[in-house]
């Protein structure tokens, strides 16, 4: 009846683990009963589950990222202490079998379900705003999208109370997560949460190339639009090319696992080299999809506080649009050492250095918008400096890593592990981060705290450092990585510095949650009235914070590549005289429907329990068929509405002068 | 342009953070003792000063103009529109064009000359070692001695190694941090790596690939012996083994186990590489069942859903 699902799936005689789930239990107890208590559950399932709205789509991606990166990063804290203490005869406090749980937890969780999350939130609360959009093209799909990753992201979490993860690694290499060797079900969480979310990012890729593709605002032409939504573009490109890659061998992992098949175990005819190839080619373009829309947010904060226009518009599209296509072409370098012959890896080798070529001319032509510019230095900027400095590091020892011969010494090492943290810590987060400062008053009407902020932001910045340039030392000095034990006195002294280093970003982390705890008890005081606070240079900036759920009155007409600058110069008022009634998509709680069955089916397949699964699927396909045949998705917004909502604003606007 | 002697010293100072760096034996990459990791040294050296030559600049010009241009500085020009320059951005493409052409030439020739399936050139013949990843420890078999070892290989100095590599269990990588180059170890196949060290000593081997919960106790010693008699001692004392390694042997020996003892074994059956390679002497239980019961205490929802898994009548746990 319930497959291998029993009451010894629940690890009660582990404090550690239990510790967790009670304080997970506690917290969504705490949550419902919040909801219960103030009678909010018809809100929030009218306003936020069944919303289309992109915004409210964003917001909730973000929140959902900001919860993850708190699993993760416990994660983290927990490997950095194990390999503080781990050393000679102490094994540490945790157990192998739980420290590795833990390494792969922490890769998975941070890649798919905190940066995957962030960088999607944010596209989808801007790039419809920035090209003069109503919402994205289509508003279902995208509801769909985030709610698969989130019971993807629930399913992570729901291994830690039921059942165990995968101890596989983030990237699950057969032979060792096939059956053979990981017999438990944690691969199969692994699996399932990866492709239920992998589903909901794919549905993305295609709703947001669609958006930018035939939504964008009259006079809007492709050499017009905003860096952001071209590096949105070039993402949503990659996503679409490589995400069904990632689908395909997960699929043929869950063969081998569930059917008996041989596609990558040792034997009969099974390659487990095709399994990390084909994973790699989904990998490494996966980095470019989380690295470019920072190098996008990056690109309007430099313009924006420098008070001036982008320097080499032209060649950093250009520069996108390369590295989008080169990162299709490097994915070998993850594996040097496999033995694959002197020019195939030369090849390889190359391909990788020559992406530092475009994206050395970004950096030069950052440097040049601050040239003859007037830098202001809120905190957007401290990031966007930071991520200038820290990410040029962390290239530097990219290119090296793929150099073939160094690599040989390097790989698998800790100088590897440093240099990654660097270009996704240094370049994601730090983007991430940027831009949630930037556009947090734009879609939630308030502007953070700024002390906080740049305090949280010196935390980040120092604690990465004093975090992972011992890690850099450790690679040279021959330590590998995921190693709960080891025996070599010198190597002590420099994981303890580190884990210095992740305490200092965990007080980055809390004075970010204090922040947006004081930011919004003080909401009042730091609301933004006039819809641009930090002279926005974009059209996300032309209308109101946060925007009305139609976004624009009338769709601006774009003349320039910086439109909102170019109407502000011009005098141009977003002003209508006449409202006009406005269509928009009508909510649905479909897409939540869908993702609470599927999500349902991966748990039971997870588990064996096969009716469930079929059930569950088949459950999911009539709601999704419901949905087919409902005539009534959209509405009008009347134009006397509108009129209101713009007059209000207007009122308040002129208050705030 | 600078004068001669400044620049001689100058060039006298380069080295010395390198050699600060060096200072003490624990820098395994920075610390080769053998003529592989010696050359990847240099390319780690040369590549990184090469990139150093922009890097720098680019970290100081960051800086210096985010100071210059601050918002406060009002004696600083500003020009709102200005946003393109030809001549900049063709600099700003040359300059990582240039550095990277340099790099782009090193790496063909370096990953040619240092292919770890490249014969070292020595007057001296090689010494011939299969190496086995084992869950969770190294088995090397020396072909033309017929002796095998556990978790300790030795050869002696300044003789060339050529080591088959193979896995009997999942992936793992075997290196030595300080002779140089490490390689996958994968079953059904087998890579090959040449090393030498030019001193003798004792350096630390390890598996650089993680392969499950004994990953991180699978080190081994290598021992370069100074000379062949040497060599030859070492070889008599593995010969004085009462263990011999047969068919049964190894399938005891490759089941899991933690952090195992240094063994020798004075005799090893012909062609058992071969036969471990050819995936002919699998044990069908595997790792499912020893590992289990290894765990029981610490591990048990797992252990039980371990029992459990599988659908009974797959051939899931023959297919290795």
């Amino acid at each position: 009846m319930l497959g291998k699902l029993t009451l010894a799936a629940i690890p009660y005689q582990n404090p550690i683990v239990m510790g967790a789930v009670v304080f997970m239990a506690l917290a969504v107890i705490a949550v419902f009963g919040g909801i219960t208590l103030f009678g909010k559950w018809r809100y929030l399932w009218t306003e936020w589950l069944t919303s289309v709205d992109h915004k409210k789509i964003g917001a909730m991606y973000l929140i959902l990222a900001g919860v993850m990166l708190l699993r993760g990063f416990a994660d983290a804290v927990m490997m950095r202490a194990q390999q503080a203490l781990a050393y000679g005869g102490h094994p540490g406090y945790l157990p192998p079998e739980h420290f590795d749980q833990v390494f792969s937890a922490h890769g998975t969780i941070m890649i798919f379900f905190m940066a995957m999350p962030f960088m999607i939130g944010l596209m989808n609360c801007v790039v419809p705003l920035q090209i003069g959009a109503r919402d994205v093209a289509f508003p279902f799909l995208n509801s769909l999208s985030l709610w698969l990753t989130v019971a993807g992201a629930m399913l992570v979490n729901l291994s830690l109370a039921v059942g165990n993860f995968a101890r596989t690694g983030w990237l699950a290499y057969p032979p060792l997560s096939e059956l053979h060797f990981s017999p438990g079900v944690g691969v199969d969480y692994y699996i399932w949460a990866l492709q239920i979310s992998g589903i909901g990012t794919t549905l993305s890729g295609v709703n947001f190339i669609a958006t930018i593709l035939k939504m964008r605002a009259p006079g809007m032409t492709l050499m017009r639009m905003p860096v952001f939504t071209w590096t949105a573009l070039c993402t949503n490109i990659l996503i679409v090319a490589a995400f069904p890659v990632l689908t395909v061998s997960l699929a043929l992992l869950t063969l081998d696992r569930y059917l008996g098949m041989h596609f990558f175990t040792n034997g009969l005819g099974g390659d487990p080299m095709m399994y990390i190839n084909l994973i790699w080619i989904w990998g490494h373009p996966e980095v470019y999809i989380l690295v470019l829309p920072a190098f996008g947010i990056f690109s309007e904060i430099i313009a924006t506080f420098s008070g001036k226009r982008l320097f080499g518009y032209t060649s950093m599209v250009f520069a996108t649009m390369a590295i989008a296509l080169l990162s299709f072409l490097v994915w070998l370098h993850h594996f040097f050492t496999m033995g694959s012959g002197a020019d195939v890896n030369a090849f390889f080798g190359i391909t990788t250095m020559v992406i530092a070529v475009p994206t050395g001319a970004k950096i030069f032509n950052w440097l040049f918008t601050m040239y003859r510019g007037r830098v202001r230095f809120d905190s957007p900027v401290l990031w966007t400096i930071g991520f200038m400095v820290t990410f040029v590091i962390g290239g530097m020892s990219g290119v090296l890593l793929a150099v073939p011969p160094a690599d040989f010494v390097l790989h698998n090492s800790l100088f590897l592990v440093a240099h990654f943290h660097n270009v996704i810590i240094g370049g994601v987060v730090f983007g991430a981060m940027a831009g949630l400062t930037y556009w947090f008053p734009k879609v939630f009407g308030f502007r953070l705290d700024e002390r906080l902020g740049k305090a949280a932001f010196w935390c980040w910045l120092v604690g990465f450092y004093v975090a992972f340039m011992p890690l850099y030392v450790l690679g040279l000095m021959g330590a590998t990585r995921r190693m709960d034990h080891y025996d070599n006195p010198a190597w002590q002294p420099l994981f303890v510095v580190a884990a210095i280093g992740a305490g200092i970003i965990f007080c980055g982390i809390v004075l970010q949650l204090a922040q947006v705890v004081v930011s919004l008890a003080q909401r009042e005081r730091a609301r933004d009235l006039t819809g641009d606070p930090w002279g926005g240079r974009t059209l996300e900036w032309a209308t109101s914070s946060p925007p009305p759920a139609y976004n624009f009155a009338r769709i601006p007409v774009v003349r320039d590549r910086d439109a909102f600058w170019d109407m502000k110069q011009r005098g141009v008022e977003m002003k209508a005289n006449v409202y006009r009634p406005i269509h928009m998509p009508r909510n649905t709680g479909t897409g939540f429907v869908m993702a609470v069955f599927l999500g349902l089916a991966a748990f039971a397949m997870i588990w064996h329990i096969w009716w469930l699964a079929i059930g569950g699927a088949a459950a999911a396909t009539v709601a999704l068929i419901r949905h087919a045949f409902d005539d009534d998705r959209d509405f009008y917004v009347e134009a006397e509405e509108v009129r209101r909502t713009e007059t209000l604003r207007g009122r308040a606007q002129l208050r705030s002068v | 342009m600078m004068d001669r002697p400044a620049r001689r010293r100058i060039a006298r100072l380069l080295p010395l953070p390198a050699a600060l760096l060096l200072s003490g034996c624990q820098w395994a990459v920075l610390d080769p003792k053998g003529p592989v990791g010696l050359q990847e040294r240099s390319i780690i050296l040369t590549a990184t000063v090469l990139m150093l030559i922009v890097v720098v600049p680019v970290i100081a010009l960051i800086l210096g103009f985010a100071w210059r241009y601050r918002a406060s500085n009002e004696k600083a020009e500003y020009r709102p529109d200005w946003s393109h320059s030809g001549r900049i951005e063709a600099v700003v493409w040359l300059i990582p064009c240039t550095i990277i052409a340099a790099l782009g030439v090193i790496t063909w020739r370096s990953s040619h000359s240092l292919d770890p399936y490249r014969p070292l050139t020595s007057r001296v013949k090689p010494i011939r070692i299969d190496a086995v990843a084992l869950d969770w420890k190294w088995l090397f078999i020396y072909p033309d001695q017929q002796v095998a070892t556990v978790n300790e290989v030795a050869f002696p100095a300044n003789v060339p190694v050529e080591f088959h590599i193979t896995s009997a269990t999942v992936m793992n990588a075997f290196f030595i941090p300080q002779l140089g180059s490490q390689i996958y170890a994968m079953a059904g196949m087998q890579t090959q790596l040449h090393l030498l060290a030019s001193e003798p000593g004792t350096y630390q081997g390890l598996s650089s690939n993680y392969s499950g919960d004994g990953f991180s106790g699978m080190t081994f010693e290598a021992i370069a012996e100074p000379s062949r008699q040497g060599f030859d001692a070492w070889l008599a004392k593995v010969r004085a083994s009462r263990q011999t390694l047969g068919a049964r042997d190894y399938m005891r020996l490759a089941r899991p186990s933690e952090s195992h003892p240094v063994t020798y074994y004075s005799q090893v059956q012909a062609d058992l590489f071969a036969d471990i390679v050819a995936g002919r002497l699998q044990e069908p239980t595997g790792r499912l069942v020893a590992h289990t019961a290894a765990h029981r205490q610490v591990d048990g929802p797992t252990a039980a859903m371990g029992g459990m898994s599988g659908m009974s009548g797959m051939p899931v746990t023959r297919s290795n």
